[in-house]
């Protein structure tokens, strides 16, 4: 060691320095500025809370999709939806989200507590609302993951991030947060959602047709759903530069649904115009702000697929065909879900 | 006249000329591709370089764009190694000329009409010419593979040659050249037979976006298999050249060079075999690590090389002048470091991803994965341009503060980089998503800091080679008669053997 350190200083200390040696200096003195600078405290989501902004869009509509063939995916094939179906015109709310924890507790199709939490080979506890889900069909399947029946995590109460508070009795959707989408649900919590009141998951195909609608543009279909290319005031997402990104930093968060409606918001950060971005069967959302969960269980894999893009997806994220997957168990600040019938 | 004359010599007539173009043309669609993603984007400089180019980016279309511009620069960095080459590789002045002159005509016909094709309206003419450039490429592969065909009598070593040989004097790095050349011929074709099928059973994709689809077609796979093997023997090219160009030889040149040989022999049949053969990857694993032991050896002799060589003089050196010896010339020092960084942010990232693939990687969202896939192979492609960047200061000349501000410029911005990007892509393992803000913010900036200083340092290396062009008594003229002269030097040899040759034919019919 003695040697090492007489060598280095041979190299180092006993030579002037040269324009090499400041050069290095100078790079290594500027690398550990940025890397202590980066250590610094930056906004979170979970720890700044934003105004509460009314968007004037009922989060308690729905939308009528009528039976009939679409573009579907990246290549439009033509595909046909043989049946009307009903979307609601915005994602699950926080409000609306807590409002089912309270109503599943009390009519006990919930619990509230550990919760074991199981994924390829690993198990942990977590605490939060759960409840049961019959399982998957198993194949053993090369990376197959067996979701087995059991209690299931529907949604975490002490998790980074999440905007719904449980006291012990009652579940409150943190105010300012009340119409943005709700977020950190699993699919399970999702699924158990929509089934509560009767409804379900929206299919892929569904979600899809649902986003786009049946127009073909130069015998194309629409890439977003407002139209055939994107603009930053068209929805949430990275670099989209809402008011939200100012109060939040890059990664941005969350807006309220329906926020990208046309009006123009006046903040205390500034004001900011949207573009009305509704799809062509009047649906908010279908792009950018928080990636939702569809319903389809694919065999030999059990991926559940989210579309739409989140507020932290680079644009071509939100073109109507592309897709995000995790494991049922999966819950992040920036998925999200609807319903549909 | 005589000005454009001469420059037009030089630069289509010579390799640093040719490499000198190849350069530009990749560092060109660097600079105007690379504004439609990542910083860019958000700074808005995409939306203005759209506009100001009129180009025409329809949202259903990017994969396809992607792919092609993969391609385009694939087939120019192809030609560079090609260049690199048939300048280190013995071989006949003819065979050098016409291999040159085909890669060359074959990669900028791709480039012109491949991006014209992707990013302005899609004119299928100019597909079809991109496909010609394309096949002009193939057909440059197959004279570099004839020319390298290692058997034939006069580039057999004399027993007390230092390189790698057979009993029968066989040139064990000329085989590995030629065995690399042949390997990417025949991945080649493999892509073009799968490509040809472009929407006629099969549809432009990104490999990436089909990790978790456990059900791939044929094409699918083919496809998959193509891309990997392709990057993969770019820079087991790379590898060979670095060699030549620092002198690889002795016991270590013995032991690697077989392993080179065989490693991609196998890993080839492995990437290839993907399509129908369950256990591929396996295959894939044994030839890496063939191909990564020659690497190592090459690192270790390099650097010993280094070592001696800055210590000469010294009786016993310290351990301290030993370690400024290795590092006194960045130039000689990076590639062997490069490879030894490239363990640390692409082998290392992606053995840690098979082992702990269902454990940990499979639980994370489809987009985180996807991250780390794309990093990794980005960074594996980046720090092969690095490593040719070397190469190419060293041919250039560069000497002293210059050389040593190139050479360590490049080496620890782009170290920063993609030391960043690996932390980027591995950031789930660490912290949360609601608390990921501030490591998303600083290594996105190191990295944007790192790459961008790297993309600098290779815009004043250019511009200071454009601006010697004007010189009368330029850098290139230096370069272009040294050129000659070697060149004039080994057609006499040819020459020499040649008419030796052919007297020795006159005395057997004379008999």
């Amino acid at each position: 060691m003695k040697r090492i350190i007489m060598s280095l200083r041979a190299v180092f200390a006993k030579q002037p320095p040269s324009s090499n040696g400041r050069f290095l200096r100078a790079i290594a003195l500027a690398t550990t500025l940025i890397l202590i600078a980066s250590c610094a405290p930056a906004p979170s989501v979970a720890a700044i809370t934003p105004p509460y902004i009314d968007t004037g869009i009922d989060h308690e509509s729905w939308a009528l999709i009528p039976a009939g063939s679409f573009p579907y995916g990246q290549h439009d094939h033509i595909t046909d939806v043989d049946y009307d179906y009903e979307m609601m015109v915005t994602p699950v709310t926080n409000e609306q989200f807590g409002r089912f924890l309270n109503e599943a507790l009390a009519a006990g199709a919930i619990r509230v507590g550990e919760v074991e939490v199981e994924t390829g080979e690993q198990v942990w506890v977590e605490v939060g609302a759960h409840g049961f889900y019959p399982g998957d069909p198993y194949d053993g399947y090369k990376h197959e993951e067996e979701i087995k029946p059991g209690d299931k995590l529907f949604f975490p109460t002490e998790a980074d991030g999440v905007r719904i508070t449980f006291d012990g009795q009652i579940f409150r959707a943190i105010h300012e947060y009340s119409n943005h989408p709700a977020t950190m649900v699993t699919w399970f919590g999702a699924k158990a959602y929509c089934e509560f009141y009767g409804w379900r998951l929206p299919s892929e195909i569904e979600w899809e047709k649902a986003a786009r609608g049946t127009e073909l543009v130069d015998g194309r279909g629409l890439a977003f759903p407002w139209g055939t290319h994107i603009e930053r005031n068209n929805a949430n997402y990275y670099s989209s530069f809402d008011l939200f990104v100012k109060m939040f930093g890059k990664l941005g968060n969350t807006t309220p649904i329906g926020f990208y409606n046309g009006k123009t918001y006046t903040l205390a950060e500034g004001s900011y115009t949207t573009l009305d971005s509704a799809s062509p069967y009047g649906l908010y959302d279908m792009a950018g702000n928080v990636w939702q969960w569809t319903g389809d269980d694919y065999p030999k894999q059990h991926y559940r697929h989210m579309r739409g893009g989140s507020f932290y997806s680079y644009e071509v994220d939100l073109r109507v065909w592309k897709f995000n997957s995790a494991g049922p168990q999966h819950y992040s600040p920036q998925v999200g879900f609807r319903c549909a019938r | 006249m005589q000005f454009m004359k001469t420059r037009f010599n030089y630069l289509f007539g010579s390799t640093k000329g040719l490499t000198l173009i190849a350069i530009a043309v990749v560092s060109l669609i660097t600079a105007i591709f690379g504004t439609l993603s990542g910083p860019m984007v958000e700074w808005g400089i995409r939306d203005v370089v759209v506009r100001l180019l009129k180009m025409e980016l329809i949202p259903a279309a990017r994969e396809g764009r992607i792919i092609m511009l993969y391609h385009t620069i694939a087939m120019t960095i192809v030609a560079i190694e090609v260049y690199f080459i048939t300048e280190l590789v013995p071989m006949k002045r003819h065979e050098q000329t016409m291999i040159n002159a085909t890669i060359t005509v074959g990669y900028l016909i791709s480039v012109v009409f491949g991006m014209a094709f992707a990013y302005w309206g899609r004119n299928f003419a100019f597909h079809g010419l991109f496909l010609l450039g394309q096949s002009l490429v193939f057909f440059a592969g197959i004279l570099l593979a004839v020319a390298l065909v290692p058997w034939k009598k006069e580039y057999r070593l004399p027993a007390d040659s230092l390189l790698a040989r057979t009993k029968s004097g066989l040139d064990l790095e000329r085989v590995a050249f030629f065995v690399m050349a042949v390997s990417t011929l025949l991945s080649a074709a493999f892509g073009a037979v799968s490509g040809s099928y472009w929407s006629n059973g099969h549809e432009t994709f990104l490999a990436e976006d089909l990790i978790r689809n456990p059900f791939k077609t044929y094409l699918q796979k083919a496809i998959i298999g193509h891309l990997h093997i392709m990057l993969t023997l770019i820079a087991i090219a790379i590898t060979l050249i670095v060699g030549r160009w620092l002198n690889f030889k002795g016991i270590l040149h013995r032991i690697a060079m077989p392993l080179m040989i065989s490693g991609t022999v196998i890993i080839t049949a492995g990437a290839l075999s993907v399509v129908w053969v369950e256990a591929a990857h396996t295959i894939i694993y044994v030839g890496s690590v063939f191909v990564m032991l020659s690497a190592l050896f090459f690192v270790i002799y390099s650097w010993g090389m280094l070592i001696r060589e800055g210590t000469a003089g010294i009786e016993k050196p310290t351990f301290g002048q030993k370690i400024k010896a290795l590092l006194r010339d960045p130039i000689k020092f990076g590639p062997g470091w490069q490879m030894v960084f490239m363990n640390f942010t692409v082998s290392g990232v992606g053995i840690f991803m098979a082992v702990k693939l269902t454990e940990i990687f499979r639980v994370w969202p489809h987009r985180e994965e996807r991250i780390i896939l794309t990093g990794h192979w980005h960074i594996l492609a980046s720090l092969i341009a690095t490593i040719i960047l070397f190469y190419i200061a060293d041919l250039s000349g560069l000497k002293g503060k210059i050389r040593k501000w190139f050479g360590w410029t490049i080496i620890i911005m782009s170290n920063i980089a993609f030391a960043s990007v690996t932390i980027f892509s591995m950031k789930r393992l660490f912290v949360t998503e609601a608390e990921q803000q501030n490591v998303v913010n600083w290594t996105m900036l190191l990295t944007d800091i790192g790459l961008a200083t790297v993309l600098l340092v290779l815009a004043i290396f250019m511009v200071w080679r454009l601006l010697d062009l004007f010189k009368a008594k330029g850098w290139w003229t230096q370069e272009y008669k040294s050129e000659i002269k070697r060149s004039a030097e080994i057609e006499i040899e040819e020459q020499k053997r040649k008419l030796k040759e052919l007297e020795e034919t006159l005395k057997e019919v004379e008999k």
